[in-house]
C-alpha cells in the first residue's frame, strides 16, 4: 500500500485514469499514512469519512468517463481555507467550534476538478509565523531530521502542516497561503515545491484573511509538475474577490517542457546578505550554473530597496491584520469569554483567544495606524512598497525574464532555536521572500540541495506579474539538474504491527 | 465663512447679539435593492437578521464587492448637488469595536470621496434664498442595531441594516439659523427624492442628521462647535439647534468655554446632553481597505448618468415660473414634492386643454394643500385626481360657479363624492351660478324695496354695498354671480 503514496501527484492522476487502482484504494492508503504520522501533528482535523465519500464519487466519475483534471487525487487543505461543514480554525483558539457554511473558492475549484479532501493542515496561528510554533494546536514536526540527530526540526511556516504533510507523503499536494513567504519558506525547509502566484491569480474568498494586500493562495507539492497541475485548478478569476484578476489560466504543466534557452535571469546583488551561511551562497551559485548550462543568460541586477522590504512588511502586514482580526470579537462565532460588560467580553475573549504572536502583531498594527503615527509608519511603508515594486519593474523592463535567489537564509532550525527572545530573529527568515509579496509578484521555491546537516535547501525564482509559466519552466530545469534528495526516513511511523494493536 | 448673518437672524444674549453657525452631516440611505458590498436585501423591517449575508455578518474570509447601483446613486446625487464628481475614489476602513459592527470596521471613504464640492440653493422664506455649500459626499456602510429590550441579561444584535449603503453628505458651515437649517434639510430631501437615490424617510431612519453648532459674536472668528448626533426629524433639528445655541451662549456669557464634544438631543426634555468629549473621541485608525480596489470610472459614465437624471427641483421651478407664469414662491411650493409638481402639471393640462395655471396653483397650494396636510398626505397622495381639480377650475373659469361655491364642491369631493366629476356635482345639486340678469335684477329690486332705510345709508356710505350683496346672495342661495350682483346694485342704488 505504501508504494501508492510514494507516487507523484501526476503519476497517481494518470494511474487512476488507467484504473490501475481506485480512488478509494488511494484514499485509504493515504489515510493509513496519516494515521501513522500523528507524531508530526501536520493535521488539525482529519476528514476520513469525507475523503472516502469523495473518492467513491471520483471512482464513479472515472467509470463514467467524466474524470476531472484532479480526479481522485487526495489533498490536504491548510486550515486557513474555509471548508463547508468542516471545522476551520486558522490554528487559533478564537475560532473554536467554527464550522463554515461555505467553501473557499480555491478549495471549491479543487473539488470541482475531482480532488479528494483528506483533512485540514496545521499552520502558524492566523498564518503568523515562520516555524509553525505559534499554532494553538501545537507545532508541526518536520519529517526531516539533521543527520545523526533526533532533534525536532521545524517545517517552516506558516504553511508548515502543508509542507510537512507533502514531504512525509501524507498527501499528494496541499493548499497553502503566502503573505511574506509562508509557502516558499516551508517548501524550502521540507524539500518540496511551493509557488506563491501573482497577487490576484487566485481568489482570496473564503480564506481567513491575514494581510489582504499580501495574502495569496498557492500549492505545495513534491514536484514542479505536481505544483503546476494544482496551480491550474486553484487559479482563476472570482467575481467574489474584486482583487482577483480576470485573465485566462494557462496550462502550467505544458510550460514545464518549454526550456529556458535564451532566457535572461537576474541575480540581485542585494540578496547577498552578511551572515548567511556559505552553503546558501554555494547553492545559489550552483543554481546559476544549472540555468546557464540550460542556455539561460545570467545578468547581475540591482534591487536597491530590498533592505527596506522587511521593516516595511512588518508595518503593512500587522496594520492590515489588526483590522482583519477585529471581527474575532466573541459576538457571532468562535470563542466567547464572558466579561463584566461588552468591552470586558472583548478583552477577555481576545486575550484568551489569540496567541502571543498574534497579539503582538495586532498591537503593532494598531500602533502604526493610530493618529500621529500613521504617516510616519503606514504611509512611509506604502511608499517603500512602491519603490520595491519599481525596482522589479525596472529589472523586467531591462529584459530580465526572472530572478534567481536563495529561498531562505538558512536550512530549517530546531524547535525553540529562533525568535524565543527576539521576534525579529524569526522575522529575518522571510528576508528573501517578503519583497515578492510587497511587489505582488509570483515566486516559486524549488528544492536544490541539502545542507551540511542533510536538511533540504531551496532556491527561489521570482517572475513577472502573471508569468508563472516561466517560473515553472525554470524550476523544472533546476529540478532535473539538482541531485535527487531521498525522501525523509519514516521515523514517525510506529513499528510494524503496532497499528494493529491500536483500539 | 465670510457669510455674515443678517441682523434679523442674530439671537440675543444677556450681553449682546450672537450668531449661530451651523453645518450638517446628513446620512442618507441609498435606495438600492441590495447592500453596499453584499447581495443581501435592503428591505426595511423583516424579522431580525433575515437580511444578512455572510459578508454582512463578517464571517471569516468574506470579501466586499461594490454594488454598482449604489455607486450610480451617489454619482446621480452628486450631479443633483451640482458637485464635483471624482472619477477615482478610495474606500477606507474606519476601525472601532461595537457589537453591531461585525467587521470591527466600517467601510467608508475618508480621504478620497466619490463626490467633492457642490452647492444647494435653499428657499428659507418667500423672499429669502441662501446658498449652502456642499463639502463632500461619500459612500459608507450602515451598522446593525443593538437590541437591549429582548432579554433581561443580554443584548441582542440585528444585522438587517448592517452593510446597507449610506451617503454621507457634508455641508459647509453655511447656515445661520435653525430656519435655514430646516430649509436646507428639506431641500436636500427634495433633491434626493427627485433623483430617487434616497426615500428621505426620517421616521424609518433613511435620513439622519448630525448637526454641528457653534456660536460667535458677529464679526468674531468661528466658535468651538458641538456635534449633535443622529437627529431624526426636521422639527427636532430646529429645536436641537435652538437649545444648543442657547446653551453655548449661556456657557460663554457665564465666562466659560465651549468644549468640543459630541452631544445628543433629548426632545422630551428639550435639551442636549454630552455624549463624549474630544478626549474620549475614538482613534478610528483609518486606512485604505485592501480588499477593495480604488473606485474608478470615466467621464462617459458620469455623462450617461447625467443624461438620465430627471428634471431637478431648481430647473422645474424655473420652468414653472417661465412656462406658467407662476410667482417664484408658488413655483417653489409646488416643486418641493415631485409628485405634487407632476400633479400640478397634469391638472393644468388635463384633457388636452390648458387652463389658468395660476388658478390651478392657487387651489393646489391653498385649499387642496390644507386638506392634504390635515390628513397627513401630500397633495398627490390624496384621493383627489388632477382631472377633478381641472374640472373644478374650468367651472370657475367659465363662470359656472363662483370661487365660494367651488369651495363647497371641493368639500363634497373630500366628503361624500370622492370619485365624482365636479361638473356632475354642480349639475346634480344645481349649484350653477345665476348669471341671468333678470333674476338678479328681481332679487335686487326686492331687497331695495324692503329696506329703504338701508338704501339711504348706502347712498351716504357706499361701503354699505356689502350688506346688499350679502342679502342678494342669501336670497339666491349663493348662486348669483357676485360681479353681476355688484353691477346691478351699483346701478340701482346709484353709487
Amino acid at each position: 500500500m505504501t508504494t501508492l503514496t510514494d507516487l507523484t501527484l501526476a503519476e497517481a492522476r494518470d494511474a487512476l485514469l488507467r484504473k490501475d487502482f481506485s480512488a478509494v484504494e488511494l484514499a485509504k492508503a493515504q489515510l493509513a499514512e496519516i494515521e501513522q504520522a500523528r507524531a508530526l501533528n501536520a493535521f488539525i482535523t482529519e476528514t476520513p469519512a469525507k475523503a472516502l465519500a469523495m473518492a467513491e464519487a471520483s471512482d464513479a466519475r472515472i467509470a463514467r468517463g467524466e474524470a476531472g483534471p484532479l480526479e481522485g487525487v487526495p489533498l490536504g487543505v491548510k486550515d486557513l481555507y474555509c471548508t463547508e461543514g468542516v471545522a476551520t480554525t486558522a490554528a487559533s483558539h478564537i475560532l473554536e467550534g467554527f464550522k463554515p457554511a461555505y467553501e473557499s473558492t480555491v478549495s471549491a475549484n479543487l473539488w470541482r476538478d475531482g480532488a479528494v479532501m483528506l483533512g485540514k493542515l496545521n499552520l502558524d496561528e492566523f498564518a503568523m509565523g515562520s516555524s509553525n510554533e505559534t499554532s494553538y494546536f501545537g507545532p508541526v514536526v518536520s519529517p526531516w531530521r539533521r543527520q545523526g540527530s533526533d532533534t525536532k526540526i521545524v517545517p517552516g511556516g506558516s504553511s508548515g502542516g502543508s509542507a510537512a504533510a507533502v514531504a512525509a507523503r501524507l498527501c499528494f499536494g496541499a493548499t497553502a497561503t503566502d503573505t511574506g513567504g509562508s509557502i516558499r519558506q516551508p517548501a524550502a525547509f521540507t524539500g518540496t515545491v511551493g509557488i506563491k502566484p501573482t497577487y490576484g491569480r487566485c481568489s482570496r474568498w473564503g480564506i481567513v484573511a491575514f494581510a489582504s494586500s499580501l495574502d495569496q493562495a498557492g500549492p505545495i507539492a513534491r514536484t514542479v509538475r505536481d505544483a503546476a497541475i494544482l496551480m491550474r485548478s486553484m487559479a482563476g478569476h472570482d467575481p467574489k474577490d474584486t482583487t482577483s484578476v480576470d485573465a485566462p489560466v494557462p496550462d502550467y504543466e505544458a510550460a514545464l517542457s518549454r526550456g529556458v534557452k535564451g532566457m535572461k535571469i537576474g541575480i540581485p546583488k542585494e540578496y547577498r546578505i552578511q551572515g548567511v551561511p556559505a552553503e546558501i551562497d554555494a547553492l545559489w551559485e550552483q543554481g546559476v550554473a544549472w540555468l546557464k548550462d540550460a542556455g539561460a543568460t545570467i545578468v547581475d541586477i540591482s534591487l536597491p530597496h530590498t533592505r527596506y522590504a522587511l521593516p516595511a512588511y512588518y508595518i503593512v502586514a500587522p496594520a492590515e491584520a489588526s483590522s482583519n482580526l477585529a471581527r474575532y470579537d466573541g459576538v457571532r462565532y468562535g470563542l466567547r469569554v464572558p466579561g463584566k460588560d461588552i468591552v470586558g467580553m472583548y478583552e477577555e475573549t481576545r486575550a484568551a483567544g489569540f496567541g502571543k504572536e498574534v497579539r503582538r502583531r495586532i498591537m503593532i498594527g494598531a500602533y502604526v495606524l493610530s493618529a500621529g503615527y500613521y504617516d510616519a509608519y503606514y504611509v512611509r511603508a506604502q511608499k517603500i512598497r512602491t519603490l520595491i515594486k519599481q525596482d522589479f519593474d525596472r529589472a523586467y523592463a531591462d529584459g530580465v525574464d526572472a530572478i534567481l535567489t536563495p529561498a531562505t537564509p538558512s536550512a530549517a532550525f530546531g524547535f525553540g532555536e529562533k525568535g524565543s527572545g527576539d521576534p525579529v530573529e524569526m522575522y529575518l527568515n522571510d528576508v528573501f521572500t517578503v519583497t515578492v509579496n510587497m511587489a505582488g509578484l509570483p515566486g516559486l521555491a524549488v528544492p536544490a540541495g541539502t545542507s551540511s546537516e542533510g536538511l533540504p535547501l531551496g532556491l527561489q525564482l521570482i517572475g513577472r506579474p502573471f508569468d508563472e509559466e516561466t517560473l515553472f519552466a525554470l524550476a523544472s530545469v533546476i529540478e532535473k539538474a539538482a541531485p535527487k534528495i531521498a525522501p525523509p526516513p519514516k521515523w514517525w511511523a510506529p513499528p510494524v504491527g503496532f497499528a494493529d494493536t491500536l483500539p | 465663512m465670510t457669510t455674515q448673518a443678517k441682523p434679523s437672524k442674530l439671537i440675543k444674549g444677556a450681553t449682546g447679539d450672537f450668531e449661530i453657525v451651523i453645518g450638517m452631516e446628513i446620512h442618507a440611505q441609498v435606495t438600492s435593492r441590495s447592500k453596499l458590498f453584499s447581495g443581501a436585501s435592503t428591505e426595511f423591517g423583516g424579522e431580525p437578521n433575515a437580511h444578512v449575508s455572510l459578508v454582512d455578518a463578517a464571517m471569516p474570509g468574506m470579501l466586499p464587492v461594490i454594488n454598482q447601483e449604489c455607486v450610480a446613486q451617489a454619482v446621480r446625487t452628486g450631479l443633483g448637488l451640482e458637485a464635483q464628481i471624482n472619477l477615482r475614489s478610495v474606500f477606507d476602513r474606519k476601525n472601532y469595536f461595537y457589537p453591531d459592527l461585525p467587521q470591527g470596521y466600517q467601510i467608508s471613504q475618508y480621504k478620497s470621496p466619490i463626490v467633492g464640492e457642490g452647492i444647494v440653493a435653499v428657499d428659507v422664506s418667500p423672499t429669502e434664498q441662501i446658498k449652502v455649500g456642499i463639502e463632500r459626499l461619500h459612500l459608507e456602510q450602515d451598522a446593525g442595531k443593538s437590541l437591549h429590550d429582548q432579554s433581561a441579561t443580554e443584548s441582542l444584535v440585528d444585522l438587517n441594516r448592517s452593510g446597507v449603503a449610506l451617503m454621507e453628505i457634508v455641508s459647509k458651515p453655511d447656515m445661520r439659523s435653525s430656519d435655514e437649517a430646516r430649509a436646507y434639510v428639506t431641500k436636500l430631501r427634495t433633491i434626493l427624492r427627485y433623483i430617487g437615490s434616497c426615500d428621505g424617510n426620517m421616521e424609518q431612519g433613511s435620513l439622519r442628521a448630525d448637526v454641528n453648532v457653534s456660536v460667535r459674536r458677529p464679526g468674531e472668528p468661528l466658535g468651538t462647535r458641538c456635534e449633535i448626533k443622529n437627529v431624526n426629524s426636521i422639527r427636532f433639528i430646529g429645536q436641537a439647534i435652538e437649545v444648543e445655541a442657547r446653551r453655548q451662549i449661556g456657557v460663554i456669557e457665564d465666562g466659560g468655554v465651549v468644549q468640543q464634544e459630541t452631544r445628543l438631543f433629548d426632545p422630551g426634555r428639550g435639551e442636549t446632553r454630552s455624549m463624549r468629549s474630544k478626549e474620549e473621541a475614538h482613534d478610528y485608525r483609518y486606512f485604505p481597505d485592501p480588499d477593495l480596489l480604488p473606485l474608478e470610472f470615466d467621464q462617459a459614465y458620469v455623462d450617461a448618468l447625467k443624461a438620465g437624471l430627471p428634471e431637478l427641483p431648481d430647473a422645474k421651478k424655473e420652468r414653472f415660473i417661465t412656462e406658467y407664469g407662476l410667482p417664484a414662491y408658488d413655483a417653489g411650493v409646488l416643486v418641493a414634492d415631485k409628485e405634487t409638481a407632476d400633479y400640478y402639471e397634469a391638472a393644468v393640462r388635463h384633457g388636452g386643454a390648458t387652463r389658468d395655471p395660476k388658478l390651478v396653483a392657487n387651489w393646489l397650494t391653498g385649499d387642496v394643500a390644507a386638506y392634504a396636510n390635515s390628513v397627513g398626505l401630500s397633495v398627490a397622495q390624496t384621493h383627489i385626481k388632477p382631472g377633478q381639480i381641472a374640472s373644478l377650475v374650468d367651472l370657475i373659469a367659465d363662470a359656472t360657479i363662483s370661487g365660494k361655491i367651488a369651495k363647497d364642491v371641493l368639500a363634497i369631493l373630500i366628503g361624500d363624492e370622492k370619485d365624482a366629476d365636479p361638473k356632475d356635482i354642480v349639475a346634480a345639486r344645481g349649484l350653477q351660478q345665476v348669471t341671468d340678469t333678470g333674476a338678479i335684477a328681481a332679487a335686487v329690486d326686492a331687497i331695495i324695496k324692503a329696506n329703504p332705510d338701508k338704501v339711504a345709508q348706502a347712498q351716504a356710505k357706499p361701503s354699505m354695498l356689502g350688506w346688499f350683496v350679502g342679502q342678494v346672495m342669501k336670497q339666491t342661495g349663493g348662486k348669483a354671480n357676485p360681479q353681476a350682483v355688484n353691477d346691478e346694485l351699483k346701478a340701482k342704488l346709484g353709487i
